[in-house]
């Protein structure tokens, strides 16, 4: 098999039920796998909450781990909505002609350095050094903050043993608390500062509230980044024609990029909690249990997508749930896609050939169900 | 060569002229408040959202299963919404209304 392939195992239950079923740490999970199921479910967010306990609609979830709520993520209509219009705009920056050119000095620099090595490890070498140092424009801090946060590894919450690490997550909110310590007396143009500046209905976000914001930037875009980018390049190594094509037809390069998304869907799914009972495809959920938008599932629905387990790198009609759907999309997507959009630009200037040398799969298990969401580490070389 | 309009959120007009691309693209070059094209027009993110005047829905028609299927579930979705990433540029266009949904 290709180690740049993401094989589809819901197929059989979307097909046959439209919904799966797991564990979670004794608080189950019902898994939407259809794409229409998934967007309505999405929708629906007054029978399917967001706003439930802190960290039970991440799966797997960190209730144990994570007290304080992530914003706007945790936080439902109408309250969401002031929330997010807080962040909405400094999440548009990345389209900005001068963080654009930011974050091409910052590819370029990652990826003129692995074509010195014979040999580069990309999650934590590349990939990792990629997205913190991309985050550092993100937040608007110095550069120099990017080799804290590469220190802390691939999962701000996760460590190689276990699956859910507290004494991970107290390194982080210890972080954040120092910096918002700092920036409460320094005041400038960085996100710390624009989200104590900031209102909401007339009042001031709490510290709480704004660790909530901080918190959701930082784990949100960690992982996910992580494997989109790796898991394109692993894509462009095993398909070197793919690269080509972007290169003589630049026209098509958002498609291939909303494409990649679509195929490798970096997060898999998230959770809701149902507030009353009620069901999924004849399938009955009890209120205050849990269900979970399977994006990667909807992302390969046969009757949305043609083809729905190949990359069609110039797919025109893609409408793909990768960065989720409805109130909740993702706010990272632009900074997202801005990254994707610089990488793959930057290896068609700077790459002839990129060759994996070994991998080790990254398994999700869900229930009985395994998804390979990308790769604990994979060694590849750049020509 | 198509003139067409805009209508934001603001209340504002704005008028530009396109001839070619699909009428997101136009809108995002020129800078139409509420309109974002983040997925640049693949139809998966709804952020191009507009409400064709209904005198010009027939130079417009109507969305196909794909773009409608997005549209139900928007909040601000009426009988003549349009995602405007779907919709292409072209002289047909001359002239038409579009107020923006966000």
């Amino acid at each position: 098999m290709k180690n740049s392939k993401i094989s589809d195992p819901f197929e059989k239950e979307r097909l046959e039920k439209g919904y799966g079923e797991m564990d979670d740490q004794n608080d189950p999970v019902t898994m939407v796998l259809r794409h229409k199921d998934v967007r309505r479910c999405a929708h629906n967010h007054k029978t399917f909450q967001s706003g439930a306990e802190p960290g039970r609609i991440v799966v797997p979830s960190e209730v144990n781990i994570r007290d304080i709520r992530q914003i706007p993520f945790e936080v439902d209509p109408p309250q969401h909505g002031a929330y997010r219009a807080v962040v909405e705009d400094w999440f548009k920056r990345p389209l900005e002609e001068e963080y654009t050119e930011q974050l091409e000095q910052i590819i370029g620099d990652v990826v003129d350095e692995a074509l010195t090595k014979d040999s580069v490890e990309m999650i934590k070498d590349f990939s990792l050094v990629l997205q913190s140092r991309a985050l550092t424009l993100l937040f608007n801090v110095p550069f120099s903050e990017s080799e804290t946060w590469i220190s802390w590894g691939t999962h701000v919450f996760r460590s190689e043993e276990t699956a859910l690490d507290a004494s991970k997550a107290t390194i982080l909110y210890d972080y954040i608390d120092e910096q918002l310590d700092y920036y409460e007396k320094n005041l400038g143009e960085d996100f710390y500062s624009t989200l104590l500046k900031a209102e909401v209905n007339g009042e001031k976000l709490t510290r709480e509230e704004i660790k909530g914001v901080v918190i959701l930037t930082f784990a949100g875009g960690r992982d996910t980044v992580i494997n989109a980018v790796t898991n394109s390049i692993a894509y462009f190594a095993e398909n070197p024609k793919s690269l080509e094509q972007i290169k003589n037809e630049p026209q098509i390069l958002n498609f291939a990029i909303e494409e990649l998304v679509r195929y490798f869907s970096p997060l898999t799914h998230m959770g809701r909690v149902a507030t009353e009972d009620t069901q999924v495809c004849e399938h009955a959920v009890k209120a205050d249990t849990r269900i979970s938008l399977n994006w990667a599932s909807a992302n390969r629905d046969e009757t949305v997508f043609e083809n729905a387990n190949e990359v069609v790198l110039d797919r025109k009609m893609n409408p793909h749930v990768a960065f989720g759907f409805g109130t909740h999309n993702c706010l990272g997507a632009t900074h997202a896609r801005q990254i994707l959009k610089v990488l793959i630009q930057t290896l068609i200037k700077k790459v002839n050939s990129i060759e994996i040398l070994e991998a080790d799969e990254n398994i999700e298990t869900l229930g009985d169900l395994k998804r390979k969401v990308g790769f604990n580490s994979i060694k590849m070389k750049f020509n | 060569m198509a003139k067409i309009t805009f209508v934001t959120q603001g209340n504002e007009t704005i008028t530009v002229e396109g001839t070619a691309g699909n009428v997101m693209e136009l809108a995002v070059q020129n800078k139409i408040k509420g309109i974002d094209g983040n997925c640049g027009g693949v139809c998966s993110c709804a952020t191009c959202h507009v409400h064709v005047e209904p005198e010009h829905w027939d130079k417009v028609g109507a969305p196909n299963t794909m773009e409608s299927d997005m549209l139900e579930f928007d909040e601000k979705v009426s009988d003549h919404s349009r995602l405007s990433c779907q919709m292409k540029v072209t002289e047909n266009l001359d002239g038409i209304v579009l107020k923006v949904a966000n």
